[in-house]
């Protein structure tokens, strides 16, 4: 199709203009000289963003959520890894099932999930804390990875697992010599995405953590008193920058050596 | 012994298959069919006081919720919420994706990212954001106000439902986008060219041919948004007020405050089944839709 | 020499519903060059792979040199493979990728080199050590993967239609290569292929499979000039195929009464049963001749052509023949579309020629 369609063009940059603009304000209000978010701007400042420094807890809260993202995304990659090989590879009975099985924390809100490990979790007797959200994030994260990892899997050369066991290589030495180098990019996208869904993660961690916050928990807790607004615009700035980087670099590697853009994220339903 | 090992595990495939995803279904059995199946069992039971829980089975918990009337008004006012989200979102976001899908030659995939990348930043930020623009000292009004427009603040704007669906549909477009796309990526072009050269006009094409084709990412996108706004809590938490309350709200306050795990328990199952039903029900009309149009 | 090197002993191979490889026993000398040959589904690619460790057999046994493999995962069996799209690995260059295989087998440094170096000259690939599998082109990767193969000195080399994906010059130059090598370092080939002119031109041995059976194993002059049923007879080359019955029989002779044309005395290589109307008769196009005037042949007939074909090397014609109520297949070196005034002429063939078959 040789035809440009202008009215189309223009609304899919209003669009645009409508996902990105709220997502900007946060870091233009950061820097605003004032404490409360209204044009006109007051002035730049950069004293918001040292005040963010300052907060003992939202290092400790930081840290916490570090924690539990690399925790939660090397379990669940590592999960999704080994069942992606499974869908991709071979032909077995159940093979819906078990899919539809895997994908089942996707398609369940959230809160229903975070409600039910609450009360398993308590009533066997365990504390509240980054260990149940941990959890809780491995799960949520499992189908997603999963996802991910199919994606890159399903266009893999199978033959050259065979090849390498037929040269003398048993299951283990083929994994680490052969499947592991070809599936590196795609596992750490996987890894990567999965470390932020865990880092933004709210609900779970609002249920299961109990006094130790995560990230988003203490910017919850921020973010009902006014006065301290700005330090927490500060930070969701800090954060938006640093997930967008990540992000991009994450699909950057899932499409080496793929050569034609794939569909990603092809949610099969 | 290992040669009779070897023997059954190279002689099934299906042995292959189950010991690589036996990690995966087990998380999934111990992380949230068991958990799921207690607190089904615990919406049978009753809180007698803030310690003690009466574990006789009972279906009360079921009649209580819906003799509340707060209650199935929450309920139905999710369901409303969800509905309307979904539908705006579908029908805002798929000129994009019809934009993306036909018009776009080069670099597809990097403007799929760049509008799916607002998707990666922090929800709760971005509900808050939302916080900032809608309220009454927030960038709509202020600048308006500034701008001589308003005398007062529009007040609807913030806790309200209506805060409560702008937000979700910023917060869901991504999803809806890529089902979508690759849905539409799928149609072949030559059919549109079909029609066109039939005589049907640009609509009519469109009506006819375009969108039942793209029917199944429609109802992948219409799923994959439903289910989890049904259930959020964060966006009528922080600007829903008393008129955009969501049932998940209520099921927190079960939990926390009021302490009546029972009847959060009893809640969140019926939450569950309604979205269970729900999405049988779409997928069944889609299904005989699709049969007739095509 | 073994000639029991291989050992195939009633091995099959089921899928759900589908016997891939039915009841299948045969041997594979020692040093042979030994072909599965057959149209796609027949199960020779199976049979390839239980040889190799890919699949697991239903039932029966595999031998290599007396020793029973057929519960040795792949990585332990005295066989390795050439696969059918190469399947180099695409993160190791050329030598990298020859030299896989030999880290299990204890070797030092030394003897690494020179066995790489050594099977590098083999294959004509000195100089491509530094390339990655997307720097060469179809025919060299194939080179690697043999390479890659061979470097470990199997006891069996199992190829898998590795010349499929050549253009045709280049499969010829390799089908006369692949023989020569193998005759010269004696390892024991079996090779799987559809194409019946690569199996016949490069093998000491046939099996032409169909069905998860095999349906003849012979040497390939055998296949072609007596085949033993109805399906190696059309699969192996061209075929016409003639109604026949049979009359009376005469120790290894047979009187058949062929369509429209007579009863004649038949050569009964597979001892078929006398006054049977189950058979049918065989006769190869190349074995046919076309001629203007009468031949003094078995049987000559009044022919009109109906259609050729011209391929260069030879003519084919389609012709209705006196007698024979369908058209009939005639390939000449001799004559082309153009040697026949009125599409009239005459067709001879000789009894020797004709192969009585069951018809199964």
């Amino acid at each position: 199709m040789n035809e440009k369609n202008s009215t189309l063009l223009i609304y899919t940059l209003l669009y645009f203009g409508f996902l990105y603009v709220p997502v900007l304000f946060l870091p233009i209000f950061s820097f605003n000289d004032a404490n409360y978010m209204s044009f006109p701007l007051a002035g730049f400042t950069t004293e918001h963003y040292e005040e963010m420094w300052s907060k003992r807890n939202l290092h400790k809260a930081l840290w916490a959520s570090i924690k539990v993202g690399v925790v939660a995304s090397v379990v669940s990659t590592t999960i999704a890894l080994f069942a992606a090989k499974a869908f991709a590879r071979y032909k077995f009975r159940g093979k819906k099932i078990s899919y539809g099985a895997i994908m089942m924390p996707f398609l369940i809100p959230e809160i229903i999930l975070a409600v039910a490990i609450l009360v398993i979790w308590v009533n066997l007797g365990f504390k509240l804390g980054l260990v149940p959200v941990t959890i809780g994030h491995t799960l949520f994260c499992t189908p997603f990875a999963m996802l991910i990892l199919l994606a890159r899997i399903e266009g893999f050369d199978f033959s050259l697992e065979e090849a390498s066991r037929d040269l003398g290589e048993n299951a283990w030495g083929t994994f680490f010599r052969v499947s592991f180098p070809l599936y590196l990019p795609g596992i750490v996208a996987a890894l990567l995405l999965s470390f932020i869904i865990s880092f933004d993660e709210f609900i779970l961690a609002f249920f299961l953590t109990g006094s130790d916050a995560t990230l988003p928990m203490y910017m919850w807790g921020q973010m009902r008193f006014v006065q301290k607004l700005p330090h927490v615009l500060a930070l969701g700035a800090v954060i938006i920058v640093f997930t967008t980087f990540i992000v991009l670099f994450a699909f950057w590697l899932r499409n080496i050596g793929q050569g034609k853009a794939k569909k990603d994220i092809a949610i099969k339903l | 012994m290992i040669v009779f090992w070897r023997k059954i595990y190279a002689k099934y495939d299906n042995v292959k298959a189950y010991t690589l995803l036996s990690p995966a279904l087990i998380l999934i059995i111990l992380a949230m069919a068991v958990p799921m199946a207690l607190m089904l069992s615990f919406s049978m039971f009753t809180q007698v006081s803030m310690m003690e829980i009466d574990y006789t089975f009972t279906f009360q918990r079921y009649i209580d919720f819906f003799q509340k009337n707060l209650l199935v008004t929450l309920l139905i006012k999710s369901i409303k919420i969800s509905f309307l989200v979904t539908l705006i979102t579908l029908i805002t976001a798929y000129p994009v994706c019809y934009y993306i899908t036909f018009y776009v030659k080069k670099n597809k995939m990097l403007w799929l990212v760049l509008l799916t990348l607002p998707f990666w930043t922090s929800y709760l930020l971005r509900v808050f954001s939302w916080k900032i623009i809608l309220g009454t000292k927030g960038v709509i009004n202020s600048s308006l106000i500034n701008a001589g427009i308003l005398s007062e603040p529009l007040t609807f704007l913030m806790y309200s439902e209506t805060a409560v669906v702008i937000t979700l549909t910023h917060a869901w477009a991504a999803f809806a986008l890529l089902p979508l796309y690759v849905s539409l990526e799928k149609i072949d072009f030559s059919l549109i060219e079909a029609g066109r050269d039939l005589g049907l006009s640009r609509f009519e094409v469109f009506w006819k041919i375009t969108f039942p084709l793209s029917l199944p990412g429609v109802i992948g996108a219409i799923l994959i948004i439903f289910i989890p706004t049904v259930g959020d809590y964060v966006t009528p938490a922080l600007l829903g007020g008393i008129d955009g309350r969501m049932l998940s709200n209520m099921i927190q306050a079960y939990f926390g405050k009021i302490n009546n795990i029972p009847m959060g328990a009893a809640s969140a199952t019926i939450m569950l089944t309604t979205v269970v039903l729900i999405t049988i029900i779409v997928s069944n009309v889609t299904k005989r839709l699709t049969q007739r149009l095509t | 020499m073994n000639n029991s090197f291989i050992q195939i002993n009633n091995i099959s191979k089921h899928f759900a519903d589908v016997k891939a490889v039915d009841d299948v026993s045969f041997e594979i000398k020692e040093g042979e060059f030994f072909s599965l040959l057959g149209p796609s589904g027949c199960g020779k690619t199976t049979l390839l792979r239980l040889l190799a460790g890919f699949e697991y057999p239903t039932s029966g046994n595999l031998l290599i040199d007396g020793t029973d493999i057929t519960a040795l995962p792949p990585d332990k069996r005295p066989t390795n493979m050439v696969f059918q799209n190469y399947a180099i690995f695409p993160h190791l260059n050329v030598e990298k990728n020859i030299q896989f295989g030999l880290r299990k087998l204890g070797l030092s440094n030394n003897e690494i080199d020179k066995r790489v170096k050594d099977v590098l000259l083999l294959v004509k690939l000195e100089g491509y050590e530094e390339r990655f599998s997307n720097q060469l082109s179809g025919g060299q990767r194939q080179r690697v993967a043999l390479a890659r193969a061979l470097v470990r000195q199997p006891k069996v080399l199992l190829l898998d239609e590795p010349l499929g994906a050549l253009d045709k010059k280049l499969r010829d130059e390799m089908q006369l290569e692949l023989r020569t090598l193998q005759k010269n370092i004696g390892i024991t080939f079996v090779f799987v292929t559809h194409d019946q002119q690569e199996a016949i031109s490069m093998s000491d041995r046939v099996a032409v499979m169909n069905d998860g059976k095999i349906q003849q194993l012979s040497v390939p002059n055998e296949l072609y000039k007596n085949p033993e049923n109805i399906f190696v007879s059309d699969f192996i080359g061209e075929t016409n195929f003639l109604k026949a019955e049979t009359k009376s029989s005469h120790g290894e002779f047979i009187n058949v009464l062929i369509e429209g044309l007579g009863e004649f005395k038949i050569k009964n290589n597979l001892n078929i049963i006398a006054n049977s109307s189950d058979v049918v008769c065989s006769v190869r196009p190349e074995s046919m001749m076309i001629s203007k005037e009468k031949s003094d042949w078995d049987i000559c007939l009044d022919a009109k052509i109906c259609q050729t074909s011209y391929l260069g090397e030879m003519t084919r014609f389609y012709v209705e023949a006196k007698g024979i109520d369908k058209i009939i297949t005639v390939s000449s070196q001799h004559f082309d579309n153009k040697s026949f005034h009125n599409n009239e002429c005459f067709v001879s063939m000789s009894l020797e020629d004709i192969s009585l078959l069951n018809k199964k």
